[in-house]
């Protein structure tokens, strides 16, 4: 678990913010463009395997599996219980839209600008859906990691 | 046994040919109710410009219940499968 040359270290370095950033944007835009929750969890999760890979030993001080498989869990139940809250009307009834709260700006209809604070509880959504899946997915690579990584 | 082959090799070509003859123009889907309703009111009803985020988290959000569900199985499972490896 010694990571790997130079040359690795100092690419992936440059990488990683930029995927990390990417990947929150994905995220963030995730009902006014292509991609959610899940594209941009993936790439999260794709920017901190690069960083496993190229730092394993540091890396896998610095993720700690326990921490993450908690924050898992938190957002799996955050997502269940956010479509719990829906329930007055019906379950994972969007309750936030059109409402004037947070994220609860009407839309006009047709092909507009596209205005972030719109869509009720789906960035909501897309935002726990994506803390699950790049938790989920960095758990996968650092248990295999650990298992059956290089052993010198 | 070679003439059921080749007899077998012949129908399944006119069957795919057939097939693709039949196919819709493209870009002509056939019309059904539902995606009508989403393209007319999924902006007005989930306040959301992109409205296949609206069907996956709004309409459709039971479902990608399940997906997560799936994922954190997966998980799971692959925590526990890796759990008596040597250290």
């Amino acid at each position: 678990m010694n990571g790997s040359s130079v040359i690795v270290k100092v690419v992936s370095l440059a990488i990683i913010l930029p995927a990390l950033t990417f990947g929150l944007y994905i995220i963030a835009h995730g009902h006014l463009t292509p991609g959610g929750g899940f594209q941009g969890g993936a790439i999260i999760a794709s920017a901190l395997a690069i960083f496993l890979v190229a730092f394993a030993k540091q890396a896998s001080k610095t993720l700690r599996k326990n921490l993450l498989s908690a924050l898992e869990c938190l957002a799996l139940l955050g997502f269940i219980g956010l479509s719990f809250l829906g329930l007055g009307k019906s379950f994972f009834f969007n309750f936030l839209a059109n409402s004037g709260l947070i994220f609860g700006q009407a839309v006009p209809f047709g092909p507009n600008p596209g205005f972030i604070n719109t869509a009720g509880v789906i960035p909501l959504m897309n935002f726990f859906v994506g803390l699950e899946v790049s938790c989920a997915l960095t758990i996968i690579v650092l248990t295999m990691l650990k298992a059956g990584g290089d052993k010198k | 046994m070679e003439l059921a082959k080749i007899a077998f090799f012949l129908i399944f070509t006119y069957f795919l040919l057939a097939c693709a003859l039949l196919l819709r123009p493209f870009g002509k889907p056939a019309v059904s109710d539902m995606d009508e309703y989403f393209i007319l009111n999924a902006q007005r009803e989930a306040a959301s410009n992109n409205v296949v985020a609206s069907i996956v988290f709004d309409y459709r959000g039971l479902d990608t219940l399940g997906e997560a569900t799936v994922l954190f199985a997966a998980v799971s499972s692959i925590v526990l499968l890796f759990r008596g490896a040597p250290k």
